[in-house]
């Protein structure tokens, strides 16, 4: 393999394949999104809810990360998006793209997971809290949104990372539907410079990137939100 | 004491019964505080004070019975009278229980604002002023992870006396505190008491108690076994099951000398 020429093509193929950033960025945002939007009320009510909720929760989180996103991208794109946005109602909405089918399946999935991250976070506070909150005359609602959730989130963040970067690769399944992310765009300019080591050397330095990144820019906001002296297993 | 009796008291329990896990955890306790009074719960471990005490504000919701505030049956079924209850009787846990994410200052001001509807500018000067009351004003930017467990304590003391209860529900306020820390604890509560707020607490601490009741309640398996003064159960020859039982904690905890004193009353 001659290199010269291989990082001439990486260099010429650059601009094209940060191009495919947009996307994969706007894929992991929106999913991350939509996961932080669903996976929170799912974690509250998968603990605080009467037991046919809790068991509806639990089925939720059992289909998204029991079915692969593969086979999920499918049956959203090809299978119910494309039938809902067939009827009057929808029509004209963009149901039928494919990157709103990437979003909903990643956040879909993602809001599955993340709900376990808030769950496995609400349940490792102290129940006295809640208890205290109660016996200042809060209503349940109160007493979640201002004293549990606060504290939760905080905790999930590290969870929230590893998420993060598990969304990050999981976005290039995208290109299987159409999504012109960074995968899709390094296929097709590797088939046609004939350069593919190369290509996916540079797919994989920039999805690399993406994943330290984020990774960095949750950690600053971890230790930006920090309770003073709180640790992990509570104050001493 | 003549006089209290004519009044309705702050809050009357009738006939509360909780069995858990198969337990019978209460039976039929019945008890009323009038306006005023301090009543202290003693008796051994498993006897059920925590659940009289978490019956009383239905944090633990009774099975039979019924509770009443100021005359007023509370109806357990309504979400909005339980909430309107629980303003109206402050609670103090063994643990404390402050919110950990928030400051001093904010444990107090977070119920005001959230229950009480006021505005963060009159809730943080009411805090303040609740927090200076037991001492701790220079401390209100504080977390509970930099207090001390005595501070710990005043923190949730202020926070419950900051939404202005009508009755203080204690339990076991100093048993998780060493031993140089109960004093400042004990302190604030003596305070209260004397300025008339009506409590009932659940305590280890006999001599302290006896000082400050007007009533102690023993209970045993669920049921009060006997209630009177301090004086009359503690008294060498009553023969009581209070005196009994204050007799060993004083030989366990080794403050003999302390407490013998007192049970000497
Ligand atoms: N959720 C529960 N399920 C079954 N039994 C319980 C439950 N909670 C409490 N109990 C039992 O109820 C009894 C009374 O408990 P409670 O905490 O009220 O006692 P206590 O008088 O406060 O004791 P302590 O001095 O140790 O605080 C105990 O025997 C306890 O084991
Ligand atoms: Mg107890």
């Amino acid at each position: 393999m001659d290199f010269t020429l291989a990082y001439n093509a990486a260099h010429e193929a650059l601009p094209y394949m940060l191009g495919g950033v947009v996307w994969t960025v706007g894929l992991i945002v929106g999913a991350m999104l939509l996961g932080l939007a669903f996976g929170v009320p799912l974690a509250v009510l998968h603990v605080y809810g009467p037991w046919p909720v809790r068991r509806a929760v639990s089925t939720y989180v059992w289909l998204f990360r029991g079915i692969p996103i593969l086979v999920q991208m499918y049956i959203f794109y090809f299978g119910l998006l494309a039938w809902l946005s067939g009827l009057p109602l929808f029509a004209g909405l963009g149901l039928d793209s494919p990157f709103v089918a990437a979003v909903l399946v990643l956040g879909l999935t993602s809001s599955a997971y993340q709900s376990q991250i808030f769950r496995g976070a609400i349940q490792s506070l102290h129940a006295g809290q809640l208890k205290a909150a109660r016996a200042l005359g809060m209503t349940d609602a109160q007493a979640i949104r201002s004293i549990i959730l606060p504290q939760a989130l905080r905790l999930s963040i590290p969870g929230w990372s590893n998420e993060y970067s598990i969304l990050l690769k999981d976005s290039a399944l995208a290109f299987t539907i159409g999504v012109v992310e960074i995968m899709a765009r390094m296929r097709a300019i590797a088939s046609t410079t004939h350069e593919p080591v190369s290509m996916t050397f540079l797919a994989g330095i920039i999805f690399f990137v993406l994943t330290w990144v984020g990774v960095k820019a949750l950690n600053i906001l971890e230790s930006r939100v920090r309770i003073a002296g709180y640790t992990r297993q509570g104050a001493a | 004491m003549a006089v209290e009796l004519e009044t309705t008291p702050v809050l009357e329990a009738r006939a509360l019964g909780k069995t858990l896990g198969g337990n019978r955890v209460l039976d039929a306790v019945s008890l009323a505080l009038p306006k005023g009074c301090v009543k202290v719960l003693i008796g051994p471990s498993g006897a059920g004070k925590s659940t009289l005490l978490q019956c009383l504000n239905f944090l633990i919701p009774p099975d039979s019975g019924t509770i009443s505030l100021e005359g007023r049956e509370v109806n357990a079924k309504s979400k909005r009278e339980l909430c309107a209850l629980r303003q109206q009787v402050g609670m103090i846990f063994q643990d404390f229980n402050l919110f950990d994410h928030l400051s001093a200052l904010e444990n107090v001001r977070v119920a005001l604002m959230k229950v009480k509807g006021m505005s963060k500018l009159d809730a943080g000067e009411l805090a303040l002023a609740e927090l200076a009351r037991v001492g701790l004003a220079d401390k209100a930017a504080l977390y509970p992870a930099n207090l001390s467990g005595g501070q710990k304590q005043r923190v949730a003391i202020a926070r419950a006396l900051a939404m202005d209860p009508k009755v203080m529900l204690l339990d076991e306020p100093t048993s998780a505190l060493d031993p140089e820390l109960i004093g400042e604890v004990l302190a604030v509560i003596r305070d209260l008491a004397q300025n008339g707020m009506t409590m009932i607490m659940a305590t280890h601490q006999i001599s302290f108690s006896a000082s400050l009741a007007d009533e102690f309640l023993f209970m045993e398996k669920g049921r009060v076994i006997e209630a009177g003064s301090p004086a009359e159960l503690l008294r060498r020859d009553s023969g009581s099951r209070t005196k009994a039982f204050c007799a060993k904690i004083s030989e366990l905890t080794g403050e003999a000398d302390d407490m013998g004193g007192e049970c000497k009353v």
